[in-house]
């Protein structure tokens, strides 16, 4: 345990040495959450409660997105590119006999970086939101560490499916077209573009259910307490079903390739 | 005289530095890569340029080429001035840089050996020519269709000469070819750059650290220290004024005392194994002979001298 | 001057081709290619329709309206992105020192940086653009007259023209801010994402900055606003709608000094 915790904190402090691309970063972000913002705004002015939102919570939605973008990999990347690069130059094997477990070295790794860009990339765009704009953020201190725990929740959901996509490397010669469909896959249903509950109809409905709600929509709707009791609980073990599912599915993929590698010898 | 291909005068290059002092105040230094360097190096030499890190061999070579403007003085290669008439000279020379490929990454070697024959306008029967030789010297074939990414060093640094000679350059310039290479490969390099040489006329600059590479190549060597030149000649004068010395490694039968012998004294023993200094300009085979009469020998190397070594030892005896 | 021009653009023509043949030896996983970059930047538009479907109106603008601004936004950022998208690793060859052996070719260093891994996968972000557009033109309400049927054309190439200063001043801050590549996505991205709904909807001061600061209005707001018959929201006099290509030209200007200074204080550092 001792082991990731300090695997986790080199994926932190490794980022934290990009300072020049955490700035511009943040910058692109503000701006993103700035045209985002008057998008929503003209919206929820020709329908006021639309989703289930006010116009000050369909704002918060947008900043809370641009808060997440980086730390819940929205956008894919990270540590799959790594991955995938050390499944194709074959460097993989010697990870494999490390005596460390695989999934948990990059899971506490991917963390790491993580709770670095919510704190270096997701609080100044929240806060120029919040400086801007009349957002509905909550006063009580215990529900921001309920967002916290359910973002934490969304980054192992977000590891778990970019896992996978990194396993894709042992059976494709070019990762490039799984990534980008990754990609695309978690910036729409992850409610970046729209918020899921505003998608019409079943469509929505499923929306919602799928892995991707766990990055955004769900840590949103906790922080605009849209979740209260037994629902919040729901909400939360949402999050972790996933986490569980996919996590355990990524573990049999990586055995199954892992049998490959030592059935070719590397 | 003969006509000089690469003229440098008082050629000097400055950088502004800044650094932190403290949290936030940054404070301006001024680094003098290079000092003040004149040389000419006539059509047809082959010549070694060496200095240890950071003393100014690259950027030197920056200046030549065209990457980088200097700061002051002059240069000229081929006739042009390199900073202002980069593309132009770029036509007439061929840079290898050891570290870096200058190879398409994704692409084949073929493709970018096709690519290259466009950029630089060569035409077909040359190319051919060319490219041929090297492949043949260079033992290409087999890598042709490889892309760059998956070669290993080795045919890495031959692909990068190939591609660096398929326009009939005049100046090549080669920063520390040999670098990273197996023996093998290291052989194979420099017998390739000698024949070049010496076929064709080839004004060849080469940055290293490895002696041998200056040894087997080049008649003439040149040291930079600290940016500034230290010395222009060959290489035995070189090691008469640093009075360097090659280490003659010995393994004996059974352990020995320090064995005496002319024209060497033993500087380490180890066991079965003595390492013998000998003046680095004599040879190695009188002391050999004479030890192989006296004492029971099983093995022996030599080793040369390091750059770092000749030159501490230059300033020790300056 | 013209003979840089004509080694530049025979350079660029030379390395692209090579890429094209390289991305094309693969068939399927191009097709693929094409077809992920087409859908994962038609999500945009998908997400203005899902807005639509709550709504008639966005800003005083209908759905065809809005679709105009996107696929002529879309369209020029599609060609700018094809022709020059390769710039943002710029920086990245700044760091890893493969910037030097392009400054030793015979071709200048722009077109070999733009043509450098050309993706031709970029054409999915160009045909959903393209089709977006002609969408539009069936639904929009609008009398066509000759001058419109021309600044239509003209508006798209001028906003290639903007877009691709934005691309060039991006790489030349990526001379000494290597790791910045992200700052242009703003301008680019974010400037595509600012064009595709109305100016209506946003706050005079960042319409202001739009038009003045970085001339994102030019790309289509003011033109088509014009075509569209629409009041611009600052009260600019009327020529302006018709400003886009010399503000383009004015913007590559500009970019063209911008990279040269770039490239020459690389050349003086060295880093």
């Amino acid at each position: 345990m001792r082991l990731y915790a300090l695997v986790a904190a080199g994926g932190f402090r490794r980022y934290a040495t990009y300072r020049i691309a955490t700035a511009a970063g943040v910058f692109t972000n503000t701006v993103f959450g700035f045209i985002l913002a008057y998008t929503f705004i003209a919206l929820w002015d020709e329908r006021p409660g639309l989703g289930g939102y006010d116009q000050s919570q369909a704002l918060t939605f947008v900043w809370t997105g641009q808060c997440l973008i980086a730390a819940a990999a929205l956008f894919g990347g990270g540590f799959s590119d790594e991955l995938q690069s050390r499944i194709s130059t074959g460097d993989i094997a010697i990870d494999l006999y490390r005596p460390v477990d695989l999934q948990l070295w990059y899971l506490a790794q991917d963390l790491g970086r993580a709770a670095l860009q919510l704190i270096g990339r997701g609080a100044v765009p929240l806060a120029a939101g919040a400086l801007a704009f009349d957002l509905a953020l909550p006063a009580s201190p215990l529900r921001w560490l309920v967002f916290l725990l359910s973002v934490a929740l969304g980054c192992v959901v977000s590891f778990a499916l970019r896992y996978l996509v990194g396993l894709s490397a042992f059976w494709l010669l070019d990762a490039t077209g799984v990534n980008m469909f990754s990609t695309m896959l978690s910036m729409f249903f992850s409610g970046m573009l729209l918020p899921l509950t505003v998608f019409p109809g079943t469509f929505g409905e499923i929306a919602q259910r799928l892995p991707w709600s766990a990055l955004l929509q769900v840590p949103a709707d906790v922080l605009l307490g849209r979740h209260e009791g037994v629902g919040l609980l729901a909400a939360l073990g949402f999050q972790a079903a996933w986490a569980l599912v996919l996590l355990a599915l990524g573990r049999a993929v990586q055995a199954v390739a892992t049998r490959r590698v030592v059935v070719q010898g590397g | 005289m003969e006509e000089a291909v690469i003229e440098l005068d008082e050629l000097r290059k400055t950088f502004v530095v800044r650094r932190r002092a403290g949290r936030l105040k940054r404070t301006r230094h001024e680094v003098h890569a290079v000092e003040s360097i004149s040389f000419t190096v006539p059509r047809g030499e082959m010549v070694g340029y060496i200095g240890p890190n950071g003393a100014g061999k690259s950027t030197t070579i920056k200046m030549l080429t065209g990457i980088l403007t200097p700061s002051g003085g002059r240069v000229r290669v081929a006739g042009l001035d390199p900073s202002r008439e980069r593309t132009a000279l770029a036509q007439r020379i061929g840079v290898v840089f050891g570290q870096r490929t200058t190879l398409w990454w994704d692409l084949p070697l073929r493709d970018s050996y096709q690519l290259m024959r466009r950029m630089y306008r060569i035409e077909e029967p040359r190319f051919r020519k060319n490219l041929d030789r090297c492949v043949d010297l260079l033992d290409l074939g087999a890598l042709l269709d490889v892309p760059v990414r998956q070669l290993s060093l080795g045919q890495r640094m031959r692909g990068d000469i190939a591609a660096a000679l398929l326009h009939d350059p005049e100046v090549l310039y080669l920063d520390e070819p040999t670098i990273g290479l197996d023996v093998i490969s290291k052989a194979k390099v420099r017998e390739f750059l000698h024949d070049l040489n010496a076929e064709r006329g080839t004004t060849v600059l080469l940055t290293t650290h490895d002696l041998t590479d200056i040894e087997q190549l080049c008649k003439r060597v040149m040291v930079i220290d600290h940016g500034r030149l230290v010395y222009d000649g060959d290489l035995g004068g070189l090691h008469a004024i640093g009075e360097s010395e090659r280490t003659l490694v010995v393994d004996f039968e059974r352990e020995l005392p320090p064995v005496s012998v002319d024209g060497a004294r033993t500087v380490r023993t180890e066991g079965p194994r003595q390492w013998l200094a000998f003046p680095a300009g004599a040879s190695a085979a009188p002391v050999v002979t004479a030890l192989a009469e006296r004492y029971p020998l099983v093995d022996l190397s030599v080793r040369e001298p390091d750059i770092e070594d000749v030159i501490a030892r230059m300033y020790a005896g300056a | 001057m013209g003979e840089r021009l004509y080694l530049g653009l025979r350079g660029y023509g030379l390395i692209v081709a090579m890429w094209v043949r390289a991305t094309l030896a693969y068939r399927t996983s191009f097709a693929l290619m094409v077809l992920g970059s087409f859908v994962s930047t038609f999500l945009n538009f998908v997400a203005i329709m899902i807005m639509f479907t709550h709504t008639d109106v966005l800003g005083g603008f209908t759905v065809a309206e809005v679709a105009l601004l996107y696929g002529t936004s879309a369209t020029s950022l599609g060609l700018a992105d094809l022709l020059l998208g390769s710039l943002d690793r710029l920086g990245a060859r700044v760091r890893d020192g493969t910037m030097d052996a392009l400054l030793v070719r015979p071709v200048p260093v722009f077109a070999q940086v733009t043509a450098d891994r050309f993706a031709l996968r970029r054409l999915g972000r160009i045909s959903q653009g393209v089709l977006v557009l002609i969408w539009a033109l069936t639904q929009v309400d609008v009398d066509w007259t000759w001058w419109k049927l021309v600044l239509l054309p003209v508006t798209v190439l001028s906003g290639l023209g903007i877009y691709g200063a934005i691309y060039t001043c991006g790489a030349a801050f990526q001379f000494w801010a290597n790791d910045a590549s992200e700052v242009q996505n703003a301008f680019t991205y974010g400037g595509d994402t600012l064009l595709q709904y109305p100016p209506t909807i946003f706050a005079k001061d960042l319409v202001w900055g739009a038009t003045f600061i970085i001339p994102l209005a030019f790309v289509n707001w003011l033109p088509i606003g014009r075509i569209l018959g629409r009041e611009d929201r600052l009260g600019l006099p009327g020529w302006v709608d018709f400003a886009s290509p010399a503000v383009a030209l004015i913007a590559c200007t500009i970019a063209g000094f911008a990279w040269r200074a770039g490239l020459r204080g690389y050349r003086s550092t060295g880093s």
